[in-house]
This record gives structure tokens, C-alpha cells and sequence, in this order.
């Protein structure tokens, strides 16, 4: 099998389904000449031309809110807005119109538009580009949330995101994109609402999503060497939850540690952690553990930035002191 | 505010543009929307409708002049102020009332109410509560428009308020940079809530506000019915035939409160009386009726038959069941 890295991963879902259905197109800012803030969509202009590669002006509430108009009478918009720290101009659009047209028309419009942004820190971009504010939009009925760790998921849950009807969310994350990984050619589809179990393991359980995952698999592997047996639980998927994967994997292991990037208040770990105790809390040997981002806005200054974001020291030091 | 009214020769050029039959039909609707609101009224202060309720009495002409120069494939995108919208468009007045009222059988089972009427068999995109929110979507429309090489035009409606809303700058920019089929027809009221339109924007001649972004702009008597539909008449050509946007602003007047929990204490009798004296129906029944178009006999028919369709939408609505609470997760997702 190819390995390709993250972003490559991403480019080809895009081509392969602007290919396979003419309804599918592009649209955001510096998507096509410039090919992409990220090159993401490198190519695809002069693959696909500028019908279907629309460059926007810095609008966000008319790009993705014209891609739910475009979706509800029949489109496949994909959008691609810069990074998620821009998507709070257009909350009214992602909030309000995306995920309600479904269920407030009675069922009459569909809205297949998928909302492609990355999130994340550790780029020294100080508190405005830092975000990772996942919990925010997994909050929202309606609204279909993912955000893959490996580029074989990038690859297969945005051509499931192209191909579902409804609108979804999907969350890139800035430091995976040069990530590398085994990617299948051609026709590879990842289905929403299952989690992953990317690392088996017996001791306890450590559930992750996006980068958290790929900083869980790192300290899993220096636990193994101190003779604790981690199994890692990639989410995916925030909506629709697998809650069935984390809980057998918490039946298991007895212990859990949730690792997510965003605040730790009102957040990811906090819906798995009450998840468990709603439906696994005979099964626990202590209290489920959170390792998130410090509570402060992002500051600017390298060791600050680090202090403030988890990391696999992190993780580890928990894993020991729950598993003693 | 003032529009210049109509001298008597320029009335009569307005009407020789079309048939008997289509001036009846503009009378008609007018009337419809105005019993149809009114009975809504009713219905809410008897406690049969919930939540907000915005309601199109004095916009009469604004809402038939525009929808009547639509062609039943174009596309329609509202606000919150929509009924008398649903049943320009063709909606069933049974459905819109049914929906009012949070009936299973309403246009949109019950799901949407009062702010949120969608009938995509006639192509009405809502219906949706948030000032200005269905300006992107409508410049979406075009997008699909101009993807699939289609005719139709989309229409976007709005109040004034909507365009001091950032989204307002961002889909009429869109709109004109890609040369998109749609038509922004401002229904300006004059008040967004309690607060008067030159009290919130600078420029207080909201169709120059097409002028930033280098789209055609009209603004229009929005209490004269033909007047409006000969702009909108104009501005689908444009779109149909130019494939360009224009921005109409139609200037009308909220006889009533913005909803039903209003009390207008922002604006005086004598201010909301001239107006009524411009009123859309009873002025243009009389120059229907020294066209000789229409006699008193003709006027009491058409409001008997008005009055039966609003009695008749109640009676459906009124013995049409709830939905059952067991739908309520239905059509989160669609499969």
C-alpha cells in the first residue's frame, strides 16, 4: 500500500469524488490559484477549472452560507474555510442554517455540504489562530463532526463526507498534514459513528482524536516499554459517537484517560468521561482521567505555548499513576 | 418617507400592461394575505399560536407584485415576516395555517412554525429567523443556478434591517463579482423592531447601497402593487436574460406592531393613520374601479371567497392533529 502523507491523503478523496459526481465542487479562499493555504487543493483548478474551483473573497458567512444554499437545491459543495479560527465570523451560517434546514423544513431540503477547516496549535500563532474548539460543533444536532488522526482516515472519512447527505464538519489539524501512512488507492471509504481501537491493550485505555490519537500511540509505546499494555481508542468521529467502542475498550482495561486538545471545561473529554460513567461506571477502577490544554488563550512564546498544550510526557505520567 | 405617488396618465400606462384578469389576481392575493394575517393575529391572541409571529399587513403590494412576476421553477428565500410569501408563492393556505398552529399536517409538520415555512414544491427556501441569514444561501441558489446552466432566478427578501448585517456586503459582493441570477428586493418597513431604518444606516436610500458593489439598484413605491412588479419585472430580466443581480428596495409600512408583542410605542397614531391612507388594497380597488375593472358587487365576491379560504385554513388547522411526540427525533439527519 502507498504511503502518502495527510494532506495527500485529503487531495486525493477530493479528486476521486469531483471525478466520480459532477455536483461535487470547491470553494473558499485562495483555494485555487493559490491552491490552498495548505495546498490541499493543489491542482485541482487546472484539473477541474474554476467552475468547480471557486477562490472567494474573504467572505465566511457567504461561503459556507452559499454552500448551504447550493446544497439545498442539489449540489455537493465542499468548502474549505482557512483555518477554524475564521469559522466564528460565519457561526450564524454553521449553526443556524447548515444543521436546522433538514429538520425544520420537515424534512423537505437536504444540505450535503461538507465544511473542511484545520484547527489546532503548536505553530506558535499565538491566542486568534490556536483554537481547537471540536467540542463547540459536536455540541449541534444536525450537524455531522469528524476529524481524522492518519491520513488513511483523512483519505476515507472525506469521501464518506462528500458522499453523506448531510452537513458535516470535517476538522484537518495544521501539525498532521506532512504526517505520513499507508493510504489505499481508489476506493476507500471510512463510515462515520465508528471509533477506532488503533493500538490493542490491557491495562487501561486512552481515547483520543485528531493529533491527540498520534501523541496517545507515542506514549503507549514508551508505556510497553515500562511494562503497561495501553490501548488506543481514535474517536474519528464526534458525531455520531461510537460510544460502544470506548465503552467495551473501558470494560476491558477498567481505567481510561481521555487526551483532547481543546479546554478542558464543557469539553470532549468531558462528554467521554460522563459517557463511561453513565454506562461503565461498575466496570472502572478509578476516577476517568482528562489531559487537555491549559485553561489560558494560546500565548505566543515557544516553552509558554508547550507548557500550555498536552503532551506525551504528559499522557505517560498519567498512564503510570493510574495504572500503579 | 416619500414616494412619488402616480399621476393619473401614468396610472393608466400601468395598467394597460396587463390583462383584467391578472390585475384581479394581484387584488386577489393582496386580499389573501391581508385577511390571512389578521386571522393569524386572532389566532394568536387566542393563545392557538406560539412563539413569535411577524405578520405582512401593509407589505400586501411589495409580496403580490414580486412573487406574481416569478415563474413557478425560480427559486424564493425568505425571512421570518413569511407567510403572506407562502401563499404568494402557492403554498396551500390550509398547510400555512396548519403550520402556525403546529400541526402535523403543516407545511413543515409542525417542525418550523411561524418563522420557517418551507414548500420546496414551490420552491420556498424558508423561512429563516436570523436577520439577514438567507442573503448567502439565496447567493448559493445562484450558484447552483449558474453551475447547472439554468433559466430561473432566485429571489432574496428582506427587511431593511437586513442591510446593516455584515452578510448583507458579503452576498451582494458575491452576487455581482460572479454575475449570479439573483434578485435582493428589500421590503423596507421602516422600522427593524422599535428603531427607525435612518436611525441604524447612513445611507437612509438603502437601493444605493447596490452601488458598492457595482449592482443595478431601484427603489420603489412599495404600497403600489404594479409599480413593484414592473421593478421586479425588470430586475428578473436582468437576471434571466443579463445574469446579473439587482438590489429593489420597496418602501412599504408595518401597520403593526414588528410581532405580536409590539406595543409601538416608537412611533405615533398619526404617523401609522397616513399611511394607512396609502393603503395597497383599498387604493388600488379604486383605480380598478375607475378603470372600470371592478365593481362593488366583484369586490364583496372576492372577499367572501377570501374569507371562505381563511375560514377554511382554520377549520383544517384547528382539527388536524399534533404531531406525535414519538416523531421527534425524525428528520435530524436525512438518510
Amino acid at each position: 500500500m502507498p504511503v502518502i502523507t495527510y494532506r495527500e491523503a485529503l487531495h486525493q478523496a477530493l479528486v476521486e469524488e469531483m471525478r466520480r459526481d459532477e455536483r461535487v465542487f470547491v470553494m473558499g479562499e485562495d483555494v485555487g490559484l493559490f491552491e490552498g493555504a495548505y495546498k490541499v487543493t493543489a491542482g485541482l483548478m487546472r484539473e477541474f477549472g474554476n467552475k468547480r474551483v471557486k477562490d472567494t473573497p474573504i467572505s465566511e458567512q457567504a461561503i459556507i452560507g452559499s454552500g448551504v444554499g447550493a446544497a439545498m437545491l442539489g449540489l455537493r459543495p465542499v468548502v474549505e474555510i482557512m483555518t477554524l479560527n475564521f469559522i466564528m465570523v460565519a457561526m450564524d451560517q454553521i449553526v443556524n442554517s447548515a444543521p436546522k434546514a433538514h429538520y425544520m423544513s420537515g424534512g423537505q431540503v437536504k444540505v450535503p455540504l461538507v465544511v473542511r477547516t484545520p484547527e489546532g496549535a503548536g505553530h506558535q500563532l499565538g491566542a486568534e489562530h490556536s483554537h481547537c474548539l471540536d467540542a463547540w460543533f459536536a455540541h449541534l444536532p444536525g450537524l455531522k463532526v469528524v476529524a481524522p488522526s492518519m491520513p488513511a482516515d483523512a483519505k476515507g472519512l472525506l469521501k464518506t463526507a462528500i458522499r453523506d447527505d448531510n452537513p458535516v464538519l470535517f476538522l484537518e489539524n495544521l501539525a498532521l498534514y506532512t504526517t505520513r501512512g499507508e493510504v489505499p488507492e481508489g476506493e476507500h471509504l471510512v463510515p462515520f459513528g465508528k471509533a477506532d481501537v488503533k493500538r490493542q491493550g490491557e491495562d487501561l485505555t486512552i481515547i483520543g482524536l485528531s493529533r491527540m490519537t498520534l501523541m496517545a500511540l507515542e506514549a503507549a509505546k514508551r508505556l510497553e516499554e515500562q511494562g503497561i499494555s495501553a490501548e488506543v481508542v481514535d474517536i474519528r468521529s464526534l458525531r455520531p459517537l461510537d460510544v460502544d467502542t470506548i465503552i467495551n475498550s473501558v470494560k476491558k482495561t477498567n481505567r481510561a484517560i481521555v487526551v483532547e486538545e481543546g479546554w478542558r471545561s464543557f469539553g470532549f473529554g468531558a462528554e467521554v468521561a460522563a459517557r463511561i460513567y453513565e454506562e461503565a461506571f461498575d466496570y472502572l477502577d478509578a476516577p476517568v482521567v482528562r489531559i487537555a490544554s491549559a485553561e489560558v488563550p494560546m500565548p505566543y512564546s515557544k516553552p509558554l505555548e508547550q507548557a500550555a498544550l498536552p503532551s506525551v510526557d504528559r499522557v505517560v505520567e498519567a498512564a503510570k499513576k493510574l495504572a500503579a | 418617507m416619500e414616494t412619488r405617488a402616480k399621476t393619473t396618465r401614468e396610472i393608466k400606462a400601468a395598467l394597460r400592461r396587463y390583462s383584467k384578469d391578472e390585475l384581479l389576481r394581484l387584488h386577489n392575493e393582496m386580499l389573501l394575505i391581508r385577511r390571512f394575517e389578521e386571522k393569524a393575529a386572532e389566532m394568536y391572541v387566542r393563545a392557538k399560536i406560539g412563539g413569535y409571529l411577524h405578520l405582512n399587513i401593509g407589505e400586501e403590494a411589495v409580496v403580490a407584485g414580486a412573487f406574481s412576476a416569478l415563474e413557478p421553477a425560480d427559486y424564493v428565500f425568505s425571512y421570518y415576516r413569511e407567510h403572506g410569501h407562502a401563499l404568494a408563492r402557492g403554498a396551500d393556505p390550509k398547510r400555512v395555517m396548519a403550520e402556525l398552529l403546529g400541526k402535523a399536517t403543516g407545511l413543515c409538520r409542525g417542525r418550523g412554525g411561524s418563522m420557517h415555512l418551507f414548500d420546496t414544491e414551490h420552491r420556498l427556501y424558508g423561512g429563516w429567523g436570523i436577520v439577514g441569514q438567507s442573503l448567502p444561501q439565496a447567493v448559493g441558489a445562484g450558484i447552483y443556478i449558474d453551475y447547472t446552466g439554468g433559466k430561473e432566478v432566485c429571489l432574496c427578501i428582506f427587511g431593511e434591517g437586513a442591510t446593516d448585517i455584515g452578510a448583507f456586503g458579503e452576498s451582494l459582493n458575491l452576487a455581482s463579482l460572479w454575475n449570479l441570477p439573483v434578485i435582493f428586493l428589500c421590503v423596507n418597513n421602516q422600522y427593524a423592531m422599535g428603531t427607525r431604518f435612518d436611525q441604524a444606516s447612513a445611507q437612509e436610500a438603502i437601493w444605493r447601497k447596490s452601488v458598492a458593489f457595482d449592482m443595478y439598484g431601484e427603489r420603489v413605491d412599495g404600497m403600489d402593487v404594479l409599480a413593484v412588479r414592473q421593478a421586479m419585472e425588470g430586475a428578473i430580466r436582468r437576471a434571466r436574460v443579463e445574469r446579473k443581480p439587482s438590489l429593489l428596495e420597496a418602501v412599504a409600512y408595518r401597520y403593526v406592531g414588528h410581532s405580536m408583542a409590539d406595543p409601538g410605542l416608537y412611533r405615533t397614531s398619526q404617523e401609522v393613520d397616513a399611511w394607512k391612507q396609502r393603503d395597497p388594497i383599498t387604493n388600488f380597488r379604486q383605480i380598478l374601479k375607475e378603470a372600470g375593472m371592478i365593481d362593488d358587487r366583484q369586490i364583496k365576491a372576492a372577499e367572501e371567497e377570501v374569507a371562505g379560504i381563511v375560514a377554511g385554513a382554520v377549520e383544517f388547522a384547528e382539527s388536524s392533529p399534533y404531531p406525535s411526540p414519538e416523531d421527534l427525533p425524525l428528520d435530524i439527519y436525512a438518510p
